[in-house]
């Protein structure tokens, strides 16, 4: 067994495990601590295909941001854990009935009758000079130039619909009006009276 | 050397983890969102597997593009789960009858 078929093995195992936890664990959190894992271990089996631009972004975007973000709301929402596992037990059967028919059928499909080495045979390593991301921005900049623009808009959409989703404005606090102070007049806040001088 | 079809059948795998996964926790909106980000990890494994197989790029530039479109569903989904929580309460899919469906 060579070092990168260990390596593979490895990664794959570990990737299982992280992903049985995540849909099995009792507390949402370990959930997604687990999920971090199967994300890191992703990577790794990305970075054996010489994908090494997507290996880091997936762990930086996908770990460092949207992992975070989970997080984040599984602890500020208070979600009464045992009553949500109610219902685990019952659809136990039925869930591992229909994912082990999946698996089946994609192994009768994608095995390695269909897809084995010697009908797609590895490729050989790259060369020493050889840089996944120019590769990748290369095509990025020119032949995908459009979508590309399309999923920078994507990503705004998504801000401004996260934003204006969460945000409420309550009625009892207190808070400034910019558009109301600046269009304000000396005549609304300023009255000049005119007396007479006491004798 | 490691063929193709392990990467696919990895794939095959994770994805229907995720499918049971759907079936385990219908009530919790929370761990739902999670498995279909599980899904589509299993979806880019496979675009990856053929981008290298292949010699072509193409794979990889979508597997951006998903990451992308993930990390939006991802951000809006849990905006309306927060809100969902303000009004309801509740994340208990089960619970969420209000248009008597």
């Amino acid at each position: 067994m060579t070092f990168e078929k260990f390596l593979f093995y490895l990664f794959a195992a570990v990737l299982v495990f992280a992903a049985t936890m995540v849909i099995t664990r009792r507390n949402p959190v370990h959930a997604v601590l687990f999920l971090v894992l199967a994300f890191f271990n992703a990577a790794g089996l990305w970075m054996l295909m010489e994908a090494e631009f997507l290996a880091i972004a997936l762990v930086l975007v996908y770990v460092g941001a949207v992992m975070v973000l989970f997080l984040f709301v599984v602890m500020m929402l208070d979600i009464d854990v045992a009553v949500m596992r109610a219902g685990f037990i019952r659809y136990l059967p039925l869930g591992l009935l229909i994912s082990a028919a999946v698996v089946l059928e994609m192994f009768l499909v994608v095995g390695p009758k269909q897809f084995g080495l010697e009908h797609f045979p590895a490729p050989a390593p790259a060369a020493a000079g050889y840089a996944n991301t120019e590769v990748l921005g290369q095509v990025l900049y020119t032949v995908y130039m459009y979508p590309f623009e399309i999923a920078a808009v994507i990503l705004l959409v998504a801000i401004i619909a996260a934003i204006g989703l969460t945000l409420r404005r309550r009625p009892e606090t207190k808070y400034q009006n910019p558009s109301r102070q600046v269009r304000v007049r000396r005549a609304d806040r300023v009255r000049l009276v005119h007396m007479e001088p006491e004798k | 050397m490691i063929a193709l079809s392990d990467y696919l059948i990895l794939g095959a795998i994770l994805f229907s983890l995720s499918l049971a996964g759907i079936f385990l926790n219908r009530k919790n909106v929370l761990i739902l969102l999670m498995c279909i980000e599980l899904m589509l990890l299993a979806v880019n494994m496979n675009f990856v597997a053929f981008s290298h197989f292949r010699g072509d790029v193409a794979g990889q530039v979508f597997v951006f593009f998903i990451l992308t479109v993930a990390a939006a569903e991802a951000a809006i989904g849990l905006a309306i789960l927060v809100v969902l929580f303000r009004n309801r309460r509740t994340i208990d899919v089960e619970e969420l009858d209000a248009l008597k469906g």
